[in-house]
């Protein structure tokens, strides 16, 4: 078996809030973060799959059409987004790093044909990610 | 005397949205593309400043590294950090362009005392950067 990770980036705008709290509670848990108006990053994300190689073309999985279905799935919906405004799954769900890396692999899970999805990656920066292997 | 040149990097979170009040709105769109979506969108950006000075013979140094970095605290990163960059001062009648932002990191490490400011170079993300040494400010950046 073989892992192969394709990587994607995509630059968007948040906020981490809690509706539930006040906004005093946001803001001692979110710092910074809980600003309504927004910051952004240009996120990073790593989507790695499982499989076998086949023996005819020497792939795990089609790249340009890994490529195409992160493009699709993902880059298409992220990119140049608010994700707390435009993302369907950030309306219930606050935007942190984890729960992108969880909503990704709701995304792709199922989509790629051939290999077993493994590991969803998301760097928020170069030295912050989080990992989702999916339920354990 | 010796002069030398140091520079120093920084890193900042910000959203921003590129709009021009002097366009119609589809021509925003035509101009700006994806970046002029109006809920924003957001980056890491990288500012690296460029500083000269003479090498004092005692410390070996341009200058302290720690005034510099106490100085970028406060004028730089203080002010736009986890901020919206459309929401500040300096973007009221300007867009939030990276080249505006370069020309404003400019006026402000401008002001460091302790050494002359060269260059500014900002990484808006790891494909697009900009350089401002100062200079003219070209008329059309303004709108």
């Amino acid at each position: 078996m073989i892992f192969l990770t394709r990587k994607a980036e995509f630059s968007s705008a948040h906020f981490y809030w809690n509706d539930q709290w006040s906004q005093r509670e946001n803001e001692r848990v979110f710092g910074k973060c809980a600003n309504r108006n927004g910051h952004g990053h240009n996120y990073t994300l790593e989507v790695t799959v499982l499989g076998e190689v086949n023996a005819t073309s020497g792939f795990v999985v089609d790249l340009k059409e890994l490529k195409d279905i992160l493009e699709r799935e993902v880059v298409s919906v992220y990119d140049h987004r608010h994700l707390n405004l435009e993302v369907p799954e950030f309306k219930t769900a606050i935007p942190t790093t984890e729960n992108i890396a969880i909503a990704i692999w709701k995304r792709l899970e199922g989509k790629i044909p051939g290999a077993k999805l493994y590991r969803v990656r998301v760097y928020e920066m170069p030295d912050l990610f989080a990992d989702f292997y999916g339920e354990l | 005397m010796a002069k030398a040149y140091l520079s120093r990097r920084y890193h900042f979170s910000a959203s921003h949205r590129l709009h021009s009040e002097a366009y119609s709105e589809e021509k925003n769109r035509a101009v700006f593309g994806k970046c002029n979506n109006p809920h924003g969108h957001g980056h890491n950006y990288t500012v690296q400043v460029t500083l000269s000075g003479t090498v004092d013979p005692v410390t070996g140094m341009v200058c302290d590294l720690g005034a510099l970095d106490a100085f970028a605290s406060e004028h730089l990163l203080q002010r736009f950090d986890h901020m919206n960059l459309n929401t500040l001062e300096c973007f009221q009648e300007l867009v939030s362009s990276t080249e505006n932002l370069s020309i404003e990191v400019h006026r402000i490490f401008e002001r460091f005392p302790a050494a002359h400011l060269e260059r500014v170079h900002i990484e808006e993300t790891s494909n697009n950067s900009f350089d401002y040494a100062g200079g003219a400010v070209v008329a059309a950046g303004r709108i």
